[in-house]
């Protein structure tokens, strides 16, 4: 009864008698969204690339021996008992390995997994690199390149050198830009390096790598898992680390827990290892929540004044409506129907203008500096947006309609005619 | 021979609160009979278009009952109100209030498809004879906008005729029409009641207008002082 054919030819009749208003009050509703579709694309791609950034270069699970667990000391194991005081100062590990006993295999079988996207094993040391009387401390991180590639794709950080030349070389290593600048050595240099055992050797710089994370390109040194069991004088067996990247981030933490219980080592998920980076997404997606919502909310009611002027304009024509036997419904029904139309015009061209400013925006060039591998501002064109901000500006209109014309629906009719 | 009353007011009293309260009507109460043309007459401020704007059921805060038909109108809601209106009263209004953005003939075919008992094919063509009637059937596809003071009158006449009300109500019907206008204004009306049976109310200024109604109510301080 609300859109019977009467009420919608009025409602034409108003919308496209004073085009010029109909216009402004659809421009009105056009600009919020549009605001709302860039903003919202222009923040949340930034902040998906940082944390692309920080997670990329992060293994969703990592398997390692966890040194300094706790166990209780033999005498509480040979003497128990309430009544017995066991007194053990300071108790150490005593010759224990580092490494995974049967890290290969444990690699192996995590790779038959269905929700294990790659697996890399590594034997990772603390070692320092020798820099005139400095010692500059890093990681020798061996790998078995093909695979740590699938993982971290590590071919395209590759700021100098090859993977290739890396793989055929039996002392190269590739080196953190970070650590390779601090030393002001390029590739085809040789470093002097020291390992925990006391060893010296001498690696040979193939190349250099940066994956735009500090932390990582001023320690780390990738080389091959032949080299670094070499150094540290251990067998072809010998297993520090297991790298795991999943399909899906959100199966890390039980699978973890999982692994820990059926390997018996330390299975660490990257929420638990990455804790500080996560409350820092926290904060900057409330950041981009808050903003959004201000946004929003200014838009609203830049739309609802809007409709409201467009209602209050047409008070007489209402008293008249009235007065020849229209009801409030079909005041109401009237109103709604220009609401619909300016909103649903007005939305849909904030969101083609939305998506062109987006678009202009992700063309723009943008040196992402020495950090990140980005030659145009990151957008992310999420098609999630487009539905809400056609949903909001539909609905905000119809409400910015449906409340003046509601009250105006109310009203003696006299009350307008008189003045 | 008992006339069938088509309106009765008792006891009506009203007051304006702004900018102090004033009572505009003091316990008024008259009858219409079917057929009547009937002329509300009084100095400016004696409270005549008050009245009228009650009995029209426009305007529904007074004290008092009002009587249209048989039905009690008073603490009925706005939509019952409405669905009344369109069907059993007509209106004409002082300073005529038609829809600017709609044509002469889309005014008065409006509250016609609001009521729907007719197709909007028959609407259109009894519209266009209301317009006729008032000699305005050339300007029926005219912008109400763009007509003058006095097209734009006769206008809503047609409009107020077009569902056959019971009741025709006038605030000045013939304010903004010359003689000859009024003239035919005023038989339309008379024609209207003698042969239609319809009922006239009229607010006028206009001294002959009155005169030659077949009776009038004279006001004065919100009082009926004749004619009741």
């Amino acid at each position: 009864m609300w859109f019977n054919r009467i009420n919608l030819q009025i409602a034409r009749t108003h919308l496209f008698a004073k085009k010029k208003q109909t216009a402004i009050a659809s421009l009105g509703v056009t600009f919020g969204i549009a605001m709302f579709v860039l903003m919202i694309s222009v923040m949340t791609g930034v902040n998906k690339l940082l944390e692309e950034t920080q997670l990329t270069s992060t293994p969703h699970v990592r398997i390692y021996r966890d040194i300094g667990h706790e166990r209780p000391s033999l005498l509480s194991a040979f003497n128990p008992g309430e009544r017995n005081w066991n007194l053990v100062h300071h108790q150490k590990p005593k010759d224990e390995p580092l490494n995974l006993r049967n890290g290969l295999l444990i690699a192996r079988s995590l790779e038959a997994n269905p929700n294990v996207l790659g697996v890399s094993p590594q034997v990772s040391s603390q070692v320092f690199f020798n820099y005139g009387p400095a010692q500059l401390s890093g990681m020798l991180v061996g790998v078995d390149m093909e695979k740590e590639d699938r993982l971290y794709s590590v071919r395209s950080k590759v700021k100098s050198g090859s993977l290739e030349a890396l793989m055929a070389s039996n002392d190269g290593i590739l080196m953190g830009k970070g650590l390779a600048d601090k030393m002001q050595v390029k590739a085809g240099d040789k470093v002097t390096v020291t390992t925990p055992k006391g060893e010296v050797v001498l690696l040979r710089v193939i190349g250099t790598f940066q994956m735009g994370i500090g932390a990582i390109d001023n320690l780390r040194c990738y080389t091959s898992l032949q080299t670094v069991q070499k150094i540290l004088q251990e067998n072809t067996r010998y297993i520090t680390d297991i790298h795991v990247k999943l399909n899906d981030l959100s199966l890390a933490t039980p699978l973890a827990k999982e692994w820990q219980d059926r390997f018996a080592y330390r299975a660490e998920d990257w929420e638990t290892a990455n804790a500080t980076i996560l409350v820092s997404f926290t904060i900057r997606n409330i950041m981009t929540g808050v903003v959004v919502m201000t946004l929003l909310v200014v838009a609203g009611f830049g739309i609802y004044n809007i409709m409201n002027m467009t209602v209050y304009d047409k008070m007489k024509d209402i008293a008249i409506l009235k007065a020849t036997g229209f009801q409030g419904k079909d005041i109401v029904g009237i109103f709604i129907s220009q609401s619909a139309f300016i909103g649903l015009i007005g939305a849909l061209l904030g969101l083609i203008i939305g998506y062109v400013l987006s678009w202009l925006v992700s063309q723009a060039p943008f040196d992402g500096g020495e950090f990140l591998s980005i030659d145009k501002f990151p957008v992310n064109m999420d098609p999630k947006f487009y539905v809400f901000g056609l949903v909001f500006g539909i609905l905000t209109t119809l409400l910015a309609g449906y409340f003046p014309s509601r009250k105006a629906s109310k009203i003696d009719p006299v009350a307008i005619l008189r003045g | 021979m008992m006339m069938e009353k088509v309106l009765v007011a008792k006891n009506i009293n009203k007051y304006f609160m702004e900018p102090a309260r004033f009572q505009v009507l003091k316990d008024i109460s008259f009858d219409v009979n079917k057929g009547e043309f009937l002329s509300i007459v009084g100095k400016s401020g004696c409270g005549k278009s008050t009245l009228l704007y009650l009995l029209s059921t426009m305007d529904t805060d007074y004290e008092g009952k009002i009587e249209m038909k048989g039905t009690l109108l008073t603490g009925k809601t706005q939509n019952e109100l409405a669905a009344f209106r369109n069907k059993n009263l007509g209106f004409v209004f002082q300073f005529h209030y038609l829809l600017p953005e709609f044509t002469a003939l889309q005014n008065v075919m409006l509250p016609g498809l609001r009521l729907g008992e007719y197709s909007a094919k028959e609407v259109e063509e009894r519209a266009y004879e209301k317009l006729s009637l008032l000699d305005m059937q050339d300007f029926a596809l005219k912008k109400s906008s763009k007509l003058s003071g006095g097209q734009q009158q006769r206008v809503a006449i047609a409009r107020a005729l077009i569902n056959d009300p019971a009741i025709i109500m006038g605030d000045e019907p013939t304010g903004n029409l010359d003689n000859t206008n009024s003239g035919i204004v005023f038989d339309i009306f008379k024609d209207l009641a003698a042969s239609m049976g319809q009922t006239i109310i009229a607010v006028t200024h206009d001294a002959d207008f009155a005169k030659r109604s077949d009776r009038i109510i004279e006001m004065s301080d919100g009082k009926i002082v004749s004619g009741v």
